[in-house]
């Protein structure tokens, strides 16, 4: 490019005569001594239609020097400056397209030629901007060395780790296999230990119901001759069986089992059974019998019987229309009581279990002294197998991130690899802006507050022939009624590794640039010396 | 997000919440005079008091239940319209009447009164063939034209009039006067009816003299089609509002507004106009209070089958509209516009308002405006990716973010430090730069604009006497009170001497270019009479298909109540469109008066070159085809100017003698010549359009087929079609070529399309003047040309002998469409006398002729003639 913008003076000093707006390469194309064909072909005019300022060809082709075709172009020569076509729509339009000012000839403005002055500038920028990729190209050059470096650093730990996680392994396994040959005689003791437990619970329970029976029987056999009638039965009306409030002598030879009578044996064996749980002691109160079995393990704490309370407001209706009800049918009924599902009739015969404290019966006696010994070698032996699982982890771990970084796609010589465990602030009115390439972008308000997520690493977001021109992190924190926010990350050549900008150009969508020598392309080979001074 | 009223405090809500805004039923004169029509009682005129004056009618009515008479007034205004005023006789202090709307006071015709039978009294015009026939017991009024009774005031009772009030506190030594006033009203009622004080929300609004409101009805006979009284976003036609809201006109910020609803938005036009064939009506109710305005439409019933001999039968087959208007306070101050056409009713109203302020060119153009274009390097790139992407483009916009701190008159100096270089950019290109002025001032005493207004008194008061204070943008702010002149005065001079500031307001930008330049001024708030000012658009609309749909009938009934330069924010402005939405809408926008794309600031960039290159080209084409008909649009513009036709015309206003077109709201005209009819729904590959007219001929834009009118057309649609339609019988000029923005093609030539009608001729108008000053009027510096085509001859002739303009473009071709026979030859003959050749193309497929390499001068008469 430099060469070439060097070489073009040589060319414009052969001033060839072409018509207005056709550049040198197509003037071939206009000879005036024959009609003109139209560059697309599509018709052939006499020349002097040529620049007529009436459009003939489709193309746009014979007015290249006036705007009478919609898509015809222009081209400026802009004599020390770049060539360049414009839209011929822009000829004589009153706005300086070209440098040289050529596109303004008949619209009463005149255009200074800035052409020179331009040429000046685009030389002195295309010069620094090649002494930065050079100099970046350098830069980048040892920073590929140095990934290789690393690289083989990192690879040699790699086969050291993965050498030392196999015998890792294998004693995980042989600890493994320790353990549970330590387990097998552990449970066995316990659950010996266990089962003669439930069953002197189970002969204690059995005990109590059958004294529970006999109590009955006393209380019941209320002239004491041994045996309980249908009368007696009958003297406990809560023993209704079809709801009618009162016990009939149907009712009561039906629990009797068909008989008339009952004697204290087949009492408890059959007839107990049948009406326990409706049964009410005529001594009140004794301490129930409890229905469920005792907790086998340890007592858990049990919660006052609360009834749900409904929630907020759109129970409310409800809730008082129970009120209500309640209240016609049972009036005696407390205002402080919070209704709830029990049903409001009379209390429930058997009262559940008070939550008293558990008596020794109901606690699992300590283990003997060979159970205890089971337990603390099984686990010694568990905790060894659990030490050596979490060194094999951490080992997989410290593989996996080198496997991960040895991997990575870090550009095609590796020269963004160095950025891998770094970060870059930049600092603007508002906010400090964070850059961890390859991991995470996020923004900090200056004054406090904790950082927001601009994404964290998705890919290479470059263009297909230009893939490493770009990162893209995605999934950072969500916009409100927005999507998450998300950065692209452009990278440009430098010779230092620093963000210079960052914007929002959508809601949400933020760029950033990074500049990286990293990104410098390799520059076209050094002028001689003698033509690099003359710049 | 823009110019505007700003009422309500909330301006995030992505979609509107309908609770913070009245419906009717929180209305609390709604309610009142619900309550006491339901009582029946009557008003009677007083005929034996009337009194004929030089300039108006007056008499007395009165109502058993008030007592206190009120003062009916009735004028005859110039060009067929009559004026009723109703007000207290001598209220406890003036009463308000809308001042600032009329241009000025309307020149009044004396009525001859020619009292018929006892009890009434008939006031004609001077020809004798409009009449107004007054009835004592029970008042009405009766409209006659040409014998017929066309519309009756108060014929349903329904005058109500609430009258000032001494405060109950104050009167308690007039004991008996407040059970007058106040009977059965306890404390409870009181509030419910909103009597002295009426709360919604948090705000409180203090009545010092009592309820003040107002109310009368207007029976329109035969009608069955009204429309007007924006704006909602609701159909062209007017619905029957009997099993709903009724429309509110009442100015609010809506942000995401409800479609198909009665609330009200923006602005508000209280102007109403009903249409049958043979006449054209409009009922002006001239009232800036909070006003509702109920639609009562009984359809035609035919043959009822009733045996009540024939009279009667033909009594029930009219058809009738009800329109009962009420307002909270004020006076009834109303003018009916009595046509017959509807041309007619749009002179007329714009005799009394004004007609649309001429715009320079460059606001016809197309407009890119975002909330917001970050900085200086923003508008930079975007302004360069018109010209890369080809694509033209006149205005660039910055909305609130440029200010410091959402300050107005100043510039956020870290975004914008070098605000003129900026201007100076988009100048070289001959584009400009608009920016935003809200109404509030951020409340902050460094901050000079609120310092100086503050120390003046310049801001609205709240009821203690205190400056009033919302929440805006900016956080606490006050509000200019702009009904002050001299507010409106000071406000002025804030544009004129702001050497940075390319603020817009009309006076201001007048003052600065010391008269001489035509302001731009842009607003969503608005009023009768707005269109003097400059342009409205449709304020924050949502980026979907429907909202693209009702864009049409919104500006419809804008254009027909004065406002022709409207328009919607293409894209949508809240939320993303997706690609074939924004074409479409950019294709819909084209073709619609004011044409700028504008979004929120939480959304998506859009700019046309986003979407890919398909779309890009899509949209590309679609601002060209704008382009291409600039000379139409200003020439339609400067009709509407002149001549107070709208630019944008509902099918019926062009066809008032085809019944079909009365609700057509898909479709509409630009001028007398276009039919568009944008395509507004997704993945369309075929759009019926209705081709109004049996004696018409219409002929596709671009493939030039031709169809006969009165009929329905399927029209496949691709991507790149705008569905545009030519009328056989017009004439419409174009530019040729395009350039970057409208001052960039000045100088290019012109083309006309000449669409023959099936007597095989064409007529249409061109105007053209510098397209910036205010010359075309005080120096006359204009061209107005008709061109007529008749016999195989088109003829280039003055228009406006008044007018002289020097313009050195020329006509360059000529396309005529529908020519039957392939000619022979064709000759021009220019002003000299001099006859040349000229070449021409003839397509017998399409009966197109094509007249190319032409080159005369446009404001030249010269004659072309087809052998």
């Amino acid at each position: 490019m430099l060469l070439v913008l060097l070489l073009l003076p040589m060319c414009w000093a052969v001033e060839v005569k072409r018509p207005r707006g056709v550049s040198l390469t197509n003037h071939h194309f206009y000879d005036e001594s024959k009609p003109f064909t139209c560059l697309d072909g599509s018709a052939s005019v006499p020349f002097d239609q040529v620049n007529d300022d009436y459009c003939d060809c489709k193309d746009g082709s014979d007015e290249p020097g006036t705007a009478a075709c919609p898509n015809g172009s222009f081209h400026c020569t802009n004599t020390g400056y770049k060539p360049l076509y414009i839209s011929s729509r822009w000829v004589n339009d009153g706005v300086c397209d070209c440098c040289d000012g050529t596109d303004e000839y008949n619209s009463g403005i005149v255009c200074e030629n800035t052409c020179k002055e331009k040429g000046r500038k685009e030389r002195e920028t295309l010069q620094q901007m090649a002494e930065v990729t050079r100099e970046g190209f350098r830069l980048k050059k040892i920073l590929i060395e140095d990934w290789k470096k690393v690289r083989e650093e990192k690879q040699k730990k790699l086969i050291e780790l993965q050498a030392g996680k196999k015998s890792l392994e294998d004693q995980v396994e042989l600890l493994r296999t320790l353990k549970e040959e330590a387990e097998k005689p552990e449970k066995e003791a316990k659950d010996q230990h266990r089962k003669l437990w439930e069953e002197q619970l189970a002969a204690s329970k059995a005990r109590r119901e059958q004294e529970l029976a006999i109590s009955a029987f006393q209380e019941l056999d209320d002239d004491m001759d041994g045996a309980v009638s249908m009368a007696e039965l009958q003297t406990h009306p809560e023993l209704d069986t079809d709801g009618d409030g009162a016990l009939s002598e149907g009712e009561a030879q039906t629990l009797l089992g068909g008989d008339t009578q009952t004697d204290a044996a087949s009492f408890s064996d059959r007839i107990w059974a049948a009406i326990r749980d409706k049964y009410r002691s005529e001594v009140l109160p004794t301490d129930p019998p409890s229905p469920s079995a005792p907790d086998l393990t340890e007592p858990k704490e049990e919660q006052p019987p609360v009834p749900s309370q409904p929630t907020e407001e759109e129970d409310e209706e409800e809730e008082e229309t129970e009120e209500e009800e309640e209240e016609g049918e049972e009036g005696e009924e407390e205002d402080s009581q919070v209704p709830g599902e029990q049903p409001k009739e009379t209390p429930p015969p058997v009262v559940p279990p008070q939550t008293a404290s558990p008596t020794e019966e109901d606690k699992m006696p300590p283990y003997d002294e060979q159970t205890q010994a089971f337990i603390n070698a099984a686990q010694e032996a568990r905790n060894k197998f659990e030490e050596a699982e979490r060194s094999l982890k951490d080992v997989e771990e410290s593989i996996r991130n080198l496997e991960q970084e040895i991997s990575f796609d870090f550009g095609p010589h590796g020269e963004f690899a160095y950025l891998y465990s770094q970060c870059y602030e930049l600092t603007t009115n508002e906010y400090v802006y964070r850059l961890c390439p390859f991991k995470l972008v996020s923004q900090k308000p200056k004054l406090g507050g904790s950082p927001t997520s601009l994404g964290t690493w998705g890919s290479w977001a470059g263009p297909d022939h230009d893939k490493f021109s770009a990162m893209k992190y995605e999934q950072g924190t969500g916009c409100w009624q927005g999507p998450n926010r998300s950065t692209t990350v452009r990278l440009l050549c430098g010779k230092e590794t620093v963000v210079t900008s960052t914007t929002e150009p959508s809601r949400c969508e933020y760029l950033m640039e990074l500049m990286t020598p990293a990104a410098c392309p390799e520059p076209p080979p050094e002028p001689p010396a003698g033509d690099h001074d003359e710049l | 997000m823009d110019a505007a009223e700003k009422e309500e405090i909330s301006v995030e809500d992505e979609a509107v919440d309908k609770n913070i805004f009245k419906d009717c039923s929180k209305i609390a004169f709604y309610r009142r005079q619900k309550q006491w029509l339901s009582k029946k009682s009557t008003y009677r005129a007083l005929l034996d008091s009337v009194t004929a004056g030089k300039e108006s009618t007056r008499f007395q009515i009165i109502n058993e239940a008030a007592k206190v008479p009120l003062l009916a007034e009735v004028y005859g205004i110039e060009g067929n319209i009559f004026r009723l005023k109703i007000n207290e006789e001598t209220p406890l202090k003036p009463r308000y009447e809308v001042p600032d709307v009329l241009t000025s006071k309307p020149s009044t015709v004396r009525l001859i009164s020619c009292s018929g039978d006892t009890g009434s009294l008939v006031l004609a015009n001077g020809k004798g063939d409009l009449k107004c026939h007054i009835t004592a017991n029970p008042f009405k009024i009766d409209l006659v034209a040409e014998e017929e009774v066309v519309m009756s005031i108060n014929s349903l009772g329904q005058l109500y009039f609430e009258q000032l009030q001494i405060p109950p506190k104050q009167s308690t030594a007039t004991k008996e006067n407040e059970e007058d006033t106040s009977d059965n009203t306890t404390q409870e009622n009181q509030e419910e009816l909103g009597l002295w004080e009426e709360k919604f929300r948090n705000f409180v609004d203090v009545k010092d003299n009592g309820p003040a409101s107002i109310g009368l009805d207007f029976s329109l006979h035969g009608f069955e089609h009204v429309y007007g009284i924006p704006q909602h976003a609701e159909s062209h036609q007017l619905k029957n509002t009997s099993d709903g809201d009724a429309y509110r006109l009442y100015n609010l910020d809506v942000y995401g507004y409800k479609i198909h609803d009665k609330m009200g938005i923006y602005g508000s036009v209280p102007y109403l106009l009903a249409h049958k064939l043979g006449r054209t009506l409009g009922i002006f109710w001239l009232n800036a209070s909070e006003t509702l305005v109920e639609i009562n439409t009984e359809p035609a019933v035919k043959y009822a089958l009733t045996q009540t001999g024939p009279v009667a039968a033909k009594q029930k087959v009219r058809s009738q509209t009800d329109v009962h208007w009420m307002s909270e306070s004020g006076i009834i101050d109303v003018f009916l516009l009595t046509g017959p056409t509807p041309s007619d009713v749009f002179k007329q109203y714009s005799y009394l308002t004004g007609t649309q302020a001429m715009p320079p060119l460059f606001s016809l153009g197309y407009h890119q405006c975002r909330w917001n274009y970050e900085d200086e390097h923003d508008v930079k790139s975007v302004d360069a990716g018109f010209d890369e992407h080809d694509i033209p483009y006149d205005v660039m916009w910055l909305d609130i973010e440029h200010t410091e701190g959402k300050r107005y008159f100043t510039w956020d100096k870290k975004r914008f430090p070098y605000p003129k270089r900026m201007q100076e950019l988009l100048r070289s290109k001959k584009r400009k730069l608009v920016v935003i002025s809200d109404p509030h001032i951020k409340i902050d005493p460094d901050y000079l604009v609120y310092a100086k207004a503050k120390e003046q008194g310049f801001f609205v008061r709240n009821h203690e006497g205190g400056d009033f204070e919302g929440v805006c943008w900016p956080g606490l702010s006050s509000y200019l009170d702009f009904t002050s002149p001299k507010v409106r005065e000071w406000y002025s001079s804030l544009f004129a001497f702001s050497v940075y500031q390319q603020m817009a307001t009309a006076e201001g930008l007048i003052q600065r270019s010391k008269g001489k330049e035509r302001p731009f001024v842009l607003t969503r708030s608005f009023f009768a009479g707005s269109q003097r000012y400059g342009a409205v658009w449709t304020g924050d609309n949502t980026a979907e298909w429907s909202y693209l749909k009702i864009s049409i009938p919104m500006l419809l009934t804008l254009s027909v109540t004065g406002i022709s330069f409207c328009g919607a924010d293409v894209g949508g402005f809240i939320g993303n469109p997706e690609a074939e939405l924004l074409v479409r809408w950019y294709q819909a926008g084209a073709y619609q008066p004011f044409f700028r794309g504008h979004a929120t600031k939480d959304t998506k960039r859009r700019e046309p070159w986003l979407f890919g290159e398909e779309h890009t080209q899509l949209i590309q084409e679609a601002i060209r085809e704008r382009y291409t008909l600039l000379p139409y649009w200003y020439s339609l513009f400067y009709s509407a100017h002149v001549a107070s036709q709208p630019v944008m015309r509902p099918l019926w206003v062009e066809f008032p003698d085809e019944l079909e077109t009365f609700g057509v709201e898909d479709e509409y005209m630009l001028g007398s010549a276009l039919l568009v009819h944008p395509v507004t729904e997704p993945k369309a590959t075929v759009v019926d359009v209705f081709l109004p007219g049996s004696n018409e001929v219409w002929y596709d834009s671009k493939t030039f087929s031709h169809w006969k009118g009165a009929c329905t057309v399927k029209i496949p649609v691709a991507l790149d079609t705008i569905p545009v339609f030519q009328r056989g019988g017009s004439v419409v000029p174009i530019k040729t070529t395009i350039g970057r923005s409208t001052g960039c093609m000045t100088d290019s030539p012109y083309g006309l399309w000449v669409a023959l009608s099936t007597k095989g001729s064409a007529v249409g108008e061109f105007y053209l003047d510098d397209g910036h000053s205010f010359q075309y009027l005080h120096q006359k510096q204009f061209l107005h040309r008709k061109f007529s085509f008749a016999s195989g001859v088109l003829t280039n002739s003055c228009a406006d002998k008044r007018g002289h303009y020097a313009s050195k473009c020329v006509v360059e071709k000529i396309l005529v469409l529908g020519l039957k026979k392939q000619p022979s030859s064709v000759t021009s003959h220019s002003p000299d006398g001099k006859a040349q050749p000229v070449a021409f193309t003839y397509c017998a497929k399409t009966s197109t002729l094509n007249l190319e390499k032409f080159s005369l001068n446009v404001g030249a008469d010269w004659k072309v003639q087809i052998q």
